[in-house]
């Protein structure tokens, strides 16, 4: 477990105590579970994203920082396909799964999505039942039903350390619960799809950090499991739950692009890039 | 700029004018009533003048009987009123089924010109005189089956509501949030049945409100029926064949010679303001229960 030492990003030098021995092992390179390469995102004419090429290691946690409208997002839903929803948005280069291009042209989107979670900024869950919620992903690709489905709604939840909360309520309306519990139903929801990979675009910038020192709690005890990419504009938490961490930053035309990708022990000791530093010492952005 | 400098030479907090203002305030408020109550008259007048000229003739045997000579003695409707019911239905069924298909349609996929072609033709189509779609019907039904039928009334009283019904499914399913769509997606389930089994359910009371108002609409038309349903003196059980309808019967009886006739009309448009009353309250009421549902 890595424990909660918080550093004293933005608040000057950035000393990193004593990586453990224990930590060393756990932040050791893993394979690439997912890897973009040379990855360029238009929204129209705009360039929103330059030559991003990266490597997500296998049931490790990514978090990607950097400054606002940088291109967090935008990378985060190149990963699962999102942005085929958008109309006019167009990607260029190759994003792999487990050595297999998902813009490959006989894969079907559904199917990249199936295996690729994804967890939003603001909790969204279905105007449904808690059960309903959970259940919707495996009812849908027909997966379980009956007993193995409700199994499989409860061992969801177990993992989304909601289960305690909820298990007398399953067949209440979910805009009942709490706006944390919500955010967790969503992560019980991705997982009950048993993905490959678990996205999530600030998942917890909605909640209090009460909540959110849960939802850490919760990607550290998911990442032996899964691997996960998060988006984050809290560097402590950064700091605290990722193994590896990724910074962006926008150019003059505002496209965005990767400065650098390290373990996160070394990024917020001794970056490479000066404009790292700067920008997690506060310096700017 | 000179504000911020000088705050102590702000007017007073008591206003010299308020008399004024409260008068004027009152003189408003008098004409707004004023103007609702005008156009509550009609409204008024119309329901008075049904109840006290329908209800005397109203009893069961307009229920009950069919249509007689008006020597024979007090017939009823009640062919019309199965009639009505049977086109009423099966306008409803075939309206709701292509009007909420449009409506998904132009909210969930409705970006290029198709769409913008549909989107016309069904603003357009809601201005066209019910008069010219029964013609319409008429040449596309009528004509080939070689009989008038409650299938081309149906279809024409149909084609009435599919504006209707396409416009407020498209509004209700817009005014979904995106970001179900985006978690329904999420989770590898193709796009359209997400459409089906979230995003509708979501939209469903103002779908179901807008529907049951455009039956209400539809069902005391009488001009797409004139040479569609066409009207029967009798019973009908075929759909392919002649069938009668209040309006049309309506329409019959209040332009014929008979006094009698004109008693039965007065009840016939009682009966039909009462089922087109207790729709809308039904739609009305749905969408109510449902709003306070969701607090
Ligand atoms: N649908 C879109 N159409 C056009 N431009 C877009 C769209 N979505 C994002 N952009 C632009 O792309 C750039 C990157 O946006 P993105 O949302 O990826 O930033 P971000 O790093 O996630 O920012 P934040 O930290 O504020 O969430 C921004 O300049 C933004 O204005
Ligand atoms: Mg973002």
């Amino acid at each position: 477990m890595m424990e909660s030492q918080l550093l004293p990003v933005r608040a000057g030098i950035v000393p990193r105590v004593a990586a453990t021995a224990a930590a060393a092992i756990r932040d050791a390179p893993r394979a690439a579970k997912m890897r973009s390469e040379h990855l360029n995102v238009y929204y129209g004419g705009f360039r929103a994203l330059i030559d991003i090429s990266l490597d997500i290691p296998e049931r490790q946690i990514l978090a990607i920082i950097g400054p606002s409208g940088c291109g967090k997002s935008t990378f985060l839903r190149t990963l699962n396909r999102m942005h085929d929803l958008a109309p006019g948005t167009r990607i260029e280069g190759t994003i792999l799964l487990n050595g297999e291009d998902i813009y490959g042209a006989s894969v079907d989107p559904a199917q990249v999505r199936a295996r690729v979670g994804m967890v939003f900024q603001r909790p969204n869950p279905f105007p449904k039942s808690i059960f309903d919620n959970v259940a919707f992903g495996p009812r849908m690709h027909r997966r379980a039903k009956g007993g193995a489905l409700a199994d499989l709604v409860e061992h969801s939840l177990r993992s989304a350390a909601l289960w305690e909360e909820v298990k007398h309520k399953l067949h209440q309306w979910a805009y009942a619960l709490s706006g944390g519990q919500q955010q967790r139903l969503c992560i019980a929801r991705a997982l009950a799809m048993e993905p490959d990979v678990l996205l999530m675009d600030e998942p917890a910038s909605a909640l209090d950090p009460i909540a959110t020192l849960k939802i850490e709690e919760l990607m550290q005890e998911l990442s032996r499991r899964y691997t996960i990419v998060i988006v984050t504009h809290n560097m402590q938490q950064a700091a605290r739950v990722a193994h590896r961490t990724a910074f962006f930053m926008a150019n003059e035309q505002r496209a965005g692009f990767l400065v650098e990708c390290s373990d996160t022990a070394t990024m917020f000791t001794t970056p490479a890039d000066k404009r790292t530093e700067d920008y997690i010492t506060g310096r700017f952005g | 700029m000179s504000s911020a400098s000088a705050p102590a030479a702000r007017p007073s907090l008591a206003l010299a004018s308020l008399q004024r203002r409260r008068l004027t305030n009152w003189l408003m408020l008098g004409l707004i009533v004023l103007a609702l109550a005008v156009s509550l008259v009609p409204l008024v007048a119309v329901l008075a003048y049904a109840i006290v000229n329908g209800l005397p003739g109203l009893s069961a045997t307009l229920f009950t009987r069919l249509p007689r000579p008006v020597d024979v003695g007090a017939g009823g409707m009640a062919n019309s009123m199965v009639g009505s019911l049977v086109i009423v239905a099966i306008a409803a069924l075939l309206g709701t089924a292509l009007g909420i298909a449009g409506g998904i349609y132009l909210a969930e996929y409705g970006h290029g010109k198709l769409a913008f072609l549909v989107r016309f033709f069904a603003d357009v189509l809601s201005g066209v005189p019910s008069i010219a779609i029964g013609l319409f019907v008429y040449v596309l039904l009528v004509v080939p089956m070689h009989s008038f039928s409650a299938l081309a009334g149906a279809v024409a009283l149909a084609i009435l509501m599919l504006p209707l019904v396409v416009r407020t499914s498209e509004e209700m399913l817009k005014l979904v949030p995106g970001s179900l769509r985006e978690a329904g997606v999420a989770l590898g389930v193709p796009r359209w049945r997400v459409v089906l089994s979230v995003l509708l359910p979501a939209a469903a009371s103002g779908i179901i409100t807008g529907t049951l108002l455009a039956v209400a609409r539809i069902a005391g038309e009488t001009a797409p029926l004139l040479f569609t349903a066409f009207g029967n003196e009798f019973w009908q059980r075929s759909l392919v064949k002649p069938i009668d309808a209040v309006p049309l019967r309506l329409f019959k009886y209040a332009i014929g010679p008979y006094d009698a006739w004109h008693t039965l009309a007065q009840s016939a448009a009682l009966v039909l303001i009462l089922f087109v009353l207790l729709l809308s309250i039904g739609a009305r009421y749905y969408a109510g229960r449902n709003r306070l549902q969701r607090q």
